[in-house]
């Protein structure tokens, strides 16, 4: 591919709002994960729960999107100069011209969920206050970000379970490079729901305590929440050296099982070599691996035979999810952002939370943050259904 | 660049509608429109396990794409897809949420499986080992034109032949009441970047803000009502097989202009 520059990124997970703060924890090594008090849930594991999302209110003229979901959004959109960055290409670009692809598992089925304590003794109607496509519909966080940023390019929400918000940057790239656009905002926002802390219970993949990716003794993943967006478009003499780039993408299907990996990590494996491949770069040119690495034992084991077999033992790798927890539709973005911090710090991030690193698992995990200069970062996401993409970042100069 | 592709196989199925060869005749106007309850066929490429775990959006994705697949006579493993749809499986999505308005909610395994959006393009790349890379979007109503939209994309960009599947059926009640759609609907395109001996049409499309076509009578009835169901205009002219350009309803006001070029 061509290469793009995120003129624009920001993240907000529980390890901070925005940038600034997700660098610091970063560097601190410290994990936002706490037992779960979200809702009425009382289940016995950890979640990373952004604090404040109740408080926060969206602009009166969009009322109907309200909904824990697009509060996220409205949240994750404040930091770090994002709207302006957003407003200063559509108007240098044209608002047609500036698409807009984000990721979601859930969007804002908690509402739903709510609605569906509160329905008619007599009739079993939803309470009238329910608006459907504002807050339920998956697409109604692109909806709500569409009118409150005022663009008028194509829109999409990727829906891709644990992927989903990775493979926006496929999307917004493919439609960049065929000339339908010259910017996209990319990005994924998922929120905590009794649809995924039950559903994931129900599987048996919660940890109890906080997740210990690729722990000799993980049990399981801890369930985050996240908005995190960047600004996609070509390369220009604005660029700086510090910049980071987007480099290849990667995407494919394991074609295995519905809610479990492929025990070799056949898809994981394809797509990190097409994102390779996308990208025009052998192996040894990737500095650092931020993993899918979401702490229950198929997925680690899955995962690091799939990097052993691409990159070989000797690459840095390692799982932000210790610290942020696995923020789902919205994880691709948040570690696509992680990622380019990495490389404009000269920071690999060690995996917090993880003490005894499997023997069994023969990638090269770092427990503790390293400096190093970087200069291209693979970060992977993959989800249920067995769907799985790989992105490469790099530094511009 | 231009955003154009052949058409090489279509499977369509709704209300009255039962696999192309009898829709093309009824969107022709050679046939009359009956609009009976939608069929929903057992899904035999599954196994007997996955079978007992599929509901009627997955049935109905997966029937399509076997059709329009088999019509292209292409290999369904060495193709992309890109699975788009505005409901996604709203029984499924129905059952979750009564259990967990429950005081002690439990929901099963397989339920939560299922209630992810790619979960017919996971049964689908499960059934007929495609590790193509596979894409599923949601657009609300405009979810056919935004995967058309990336599916000629693709096509355009990468030049390999891609399989589209947009699919939506209806909630149960008390969902309905709040996102009726009356029945199951569904399209599906095979589309490849070059001109084969079985190509049906060539495919341009063009974003722009021009309004949309209709249909008439119940057929228009079933558009405005199932987002999949958008797609009629187009096939309808890929149907009649004359040079034409149709307009797809995308977002707020904006649209896709789809100049369709039959091949024979």
């Amino acid at each position: 591919m061509t290469p793009l520059v995120l003129s624009k990124f920001t993240a907000t997970s529980c390890i901070g709002r925005g940038t600034v703060q997700t660098l610091q924890s970063l560097s601190g090594e410290r994990s936002g994960l706490a037992p779960c008090r979200f809702e009425t849930v009382r289940l016995d594991t950890h979640v990373g729960e952004v604090a404040g999302v109740d408080a926060q209110g969206l602009p009166q003229e969009w009322r109907r999107y309200d909904c824990r979901n697009n509060r996220l959004a409205e949240i994750g959109l404040e930091q770090d100069g994002f709207i302006a960055a957003v407003e200063e290409a559509a108007h240098r670009l044209g608002r047609a011209r500036v698409g807009m692809f984000l990721g979601t598992s859930t969007a804002g089925i908690l509402q739903t969920e709510l609605a569906y304590r509160a329905r008619d003794p007599l009739t079993g109607a939803l309470p009238e206050a329910f608006d459907y496509a504002g807050t339920h519909n998956t697409f109604s966080v692109a909806a709500y970000m569409r009118r409150r940023l005022r663009l008028e390019g194509p829109a999409v929400v990727v829906s891709c379970a644990c992927a989903s918000s990775a493979k926006v940057f496929g999307a917004a790239q493919r439609m960049i490079e065929a000339g339908l656009i010259d910017a996209a905002l990319v990005g994924g926002v998922d929120s905590l729901c009794l649809t995924t802390l039950y559903g994931f219970h129900s599987l048996q993949l919660c940890a109890a305590g906080p997740c210990r990716p690729f722990d000799v003794a993980r049990d399981g993943i801890s369930i985050g929440e996240a908005a995190a967006f960047a600004l996609l478009e070509r390369p220009s003499d604005r660029t700086a050296s510090n910049d980071v780039l987007l480099l290849g993408v990667g995407e494919s299907n394991d074609a295995y099982h519905m809610s479990a990996p492929h025990p070799e990590g056949r898809g994981a494996r394809l797509a990190m070599e097409a994102a390779l491949l996308d990208a025009g770069l052998e192996p040894g040119a990737i500095d650092y691996i931020n993993l899918h690495g979401t702490g229950t034992p198929s997925n680690d084991r899955s995962e690091s035979h799939a990097v052993t077999s691409v990159f070989g033992t000797s690459t840095p790798c390692s799982s932000t999810k210790g610290a942020t927890g696995h923020a789902l539709g919205a994880a691709g973005a948040l570690e696509a952002v992680i990622s380019a911090l990495a490389l404009q710090h000269s920071l690999m991030p060690g995996g917090v939370n993880t003490e005894h690193v499997d023997e069994a698992l023969t990638a090269r995990y770092i427990r503790h943050n390293r400096g190093a200069a970087l200069t291209r970062v693979l970060t992977n996401s993959f989800g249920f259904g067995g769907t799985n993409c790989s992105l490469i970042l790099g530094r511009a100069g | 660049m231009k955003i154009e592709a052949y058409v090489a196989g279509i499977g369509v199925l709704g209300p009255g509608l039962d696999g192309w060869p009898s829709s093309r005749a009824v969107l022709a106007g050679e046939r009359p429109y009956q609009p009976l309850p939608t069929v929903l066929p057992v899904p035999t490429l599954l196994s007997a396990t996955e079978r007992r775990r599929t509901g009627r959006v997955i049935r109905l994705a997966l029937a399509i794409a076997v059709e329009a697949v088999a019509h292209a006579g292409l290999e369904a493993a060495q193709l992309r897809s890109v699975f788009t749809s505005s409901t996604g499986d709203g029984q499924n999505c129905h059952e979750l949420c009564e259990s967990l308005a429950q005081p002690a909610p439990e929901i099963s395994p397989t339920r939560f499986a299922n209630s992810v959006h790619n979960a017919a393009a996971g049964y689908w790349s499960i059934a007929t080992s495609a590790m193509q890379p596979s894409t599923v979007l949601c657009a609300f109503d405009a979810s056919f034109c935004a995967g058309l939209l990336e599916a000629l994309v693709q096509v355009a960009v990468d030049e390999e032949p891609i399989l589209l599947v947009s699919y939506d059926a209806d909630y149960p009640p008390p969902m309905s009441a709040k996102r009726p759609v009356p029945d199951a609907f569904g399209t599906a395109l095979v589309l490849t970047p070059r001109r084969g001996p079985g190509s049906l049409a060539r495919l341009e499309g063009k974003l722009c803000n021009e309004s949309f076509d209709r249909l008439a009578g119940p057929l228009e009835a079933l558009r405005g009502s199932n987002p999949a169901a958008r797609s009629l205009p187009l096939l309808r002219h890929l149907a009649i097989g004359r040079r034409a350009r149709t307009v797809i309803e995308y977002l707020d006001g904006s649209s896709l202009a789809v100049d369709v070029e039959p091949c024979a």
